[in-house]
């Protein structure tokens, strides 16, 4: 059995795992996968997946914003009180975090890993460069990238009230309002929505082919899915702020 | 037709390489690809250069071994393999861009001929099936159902010529090992080795140094013999299962 690292083409032969010296068959299957592009990818997707379900939460919840600072406090302060009596105050909102660090952190990390990988796997570009894939294809990766700083200065505005013009714990329909009355704020906003709806359109379909749908009818409507959810969540998250700018929410 | 080329040229797997210009006169509609650049290799030689290495075998589109990438696309416009491309596809003062399948996975060799031995350690790492061998076995003694051996068949078409790893931006083989792997798990006689193909098909291809698949979607475009995408997605399939039965 080889043990040499897998770099020159001509001492490859044997078996041997993606990362040099122990057979993959003798891990366990998790181990096994995590190494393995596949199993990577499959991480990517149910995170990905994972994250999507919260952001239709999350965008519905937004739109609370239409009915009223009474009605939008109160469904922030609801928020807090999920779970009880049985969880303690705001303890299904930090399991909630958790949960969701813990899938952007497993999401970027196999995305980091495999985008080496792919980049490593091409080296030498064609000197004929011919029309490429999609917009939202291509743009996956940086996309991700600035859907991620997003997340920080969203938090920074709005939970933690940092860089928030306004930041009064408490009060955040009175928050959203102040951070969609500074020209950077939207900037930032609306970019970052266009990138998650760019994401969202390839991304969800990519999921559901990394898990297996092979039959041709549920691809089709994955496909549609697809872009329904891409089109519904970056609606849905701009309304907000165009809501603000027009003055219809003050 | 009088042609302008542009080809890769290489001396060895160490060599820098760069583009060369060619000009071509006398290239007639009906000619193939490789004809076509017979003709130049006979100039070449002519004049005591050294003539253009490429990859061919049967030139009837069934062996695989022929491939360049061709104005940027792998076995160029049309979707067939580059031995049954015909010149008629070009036009008259056309400028043609020839260069090798380009992946760290596929070292060039000379000019435009690569190495896809890599190919051959994936096939060997579970593109089998056991069987006695010998005596050829009772036709009927496995019987497949329809479904099923349509399905093999689809994927058996692979020549593994690697225009699907090629024409990737990730230079993945996803598409390849997709067809083997369904070829030989969803017939009775790949029942056996169903679980171990594909986890250590996949885990060769990954060793190999192929990337991953981002749904680009470019190798089914290029392939010849019209693989699939979602074969890509039932091998994930078929991946997942085998994780599960551990
Ligand atoms: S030479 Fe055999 S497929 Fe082209």
């Amino acid at each position: 059995m080889a043990t040499a690292t897998a770099k020159t083409p001509t001492d490859r032969g044997g078996e041997r795992s993606a990362s040099g010296t122990a057979p993959a068959r003798r891990l366990g299957p998790l181990r096994r996968m995590w190494r393995s592009s596949i199993g990577k990818k499959t991480v990517m997707a149910v995170s990905g997946l994972l994250m999507l379900g919260y952001l239709v939460v999350h965008m519905l919840g937004n739109l609370k914003i239409f009915f009223g600072a009474d009605e939008f406090n109160g469904y922030a302060h609801w928020l807090r009180t999920i779970g009880e009596p049985f969880l303690h105050h705001e303890w299904f909102l930090w399991i909630a975090r958790v949960v969701l660090v813990a899938a952007v952190v497993a999401h970027a990390v196999s995305a980091y890993q495999l985008s080496r990988r792919d980049l490593a796997a091409r080296p030498v570009k064609y000197a004929h460069r011919k029309a490429r894939t999609s917009y939202a294809t291509r743009t996956m990766r940086w996309g991700g990238v600035i859907v991620g700083l997003f997340v920080v200065w969203h938090i920074l505005d709005l939970t933690t009230g940092t860089v928030n013009p306004r930041g009064q714990a408490g009060h955040p329909y009175e928050n959203v309002v102040a951070a969609f009355t500074t020209w950077y704020g939207n900037v930032i906003y609306v970019v970052a929505m266009l990138a998650v709806g760019l994401h969202v359109r390839h991304g969800f379909y990519s999921a559901a082919q990394t898990l297996g749908a092979t039959r041709a009818g549920l691809r089709r409507g994955l496909s549609a899915a697809s872009n329904v959810l891409a089109v519904v969540l970056t609606a849905g998250f701009l309304s907000v702020p165009i809501a603000v700018m027009t003055g219809a929410v003050h | 037709m009088r042609l302008t080329l542009r080809i890769w040229r290489q001396r060895g797997p160490e060599d820098r390489g760069a583009m060369a210009t060619y000009e071509l006169d006398g290239i007639a509609p009906e000619m193939s690809f490789l004809e076509m650049l017979d003709t130049l290799n006979e100039e070449l030689a002519d004049r005591g250069e050294e003539p253009v290495a490429f990859d061919h075998d049967c030139r009837e589109g069934i062996c695989g071994a022929c491939g360049v990438v061709i104005d940027g696309q792998a076995h160029g416009p049309e979707p067939t393999t580059t031995c049954q491309l015909h010149m008629r596809h070009f036009s008259d003062g056309d400028t043609i861009d020839v260069e090798p399948w380009r992946a760290a996975a596929f070292p060039v060799v000379k000019d435009l001929v690569v190495d896809r031995s890599a190919f051959d350690r994936i096939i060997g790492a579970g593109g089998y099936v056991t069987a006695p061998t010998g005596s050829a076995p009772e036709a009927h003694s496995t019987p497949v159902p329809k479904d099923a051996a349509d399905t093999a068949f689809e994927h058996a078409e692979c020549i593994g010529c690697g225009a699907c790893v090629a024409a990737c931006p990730n230079g993945s083989a996803m598409l390849f090992t997709s067809a083997k792997v369904n070829h030989l798990n969803s017939l009775p006689q790949g029942a056996p080795e169903r679980e171990t193909r594909v986890l250590d098909m996949v885990d060769q291809m990954d060793t190999e140094g192929f990337g991953g698949c981002t749904l680009a979607g470019e190798c089914a475009t290029a392939c010849p013999k019209d693989i699939p995408l979602p074969s890509i997605a039932a091998m994930n399939r078929e991946y997942l299962r085998a994780v599960r039965k551990g």
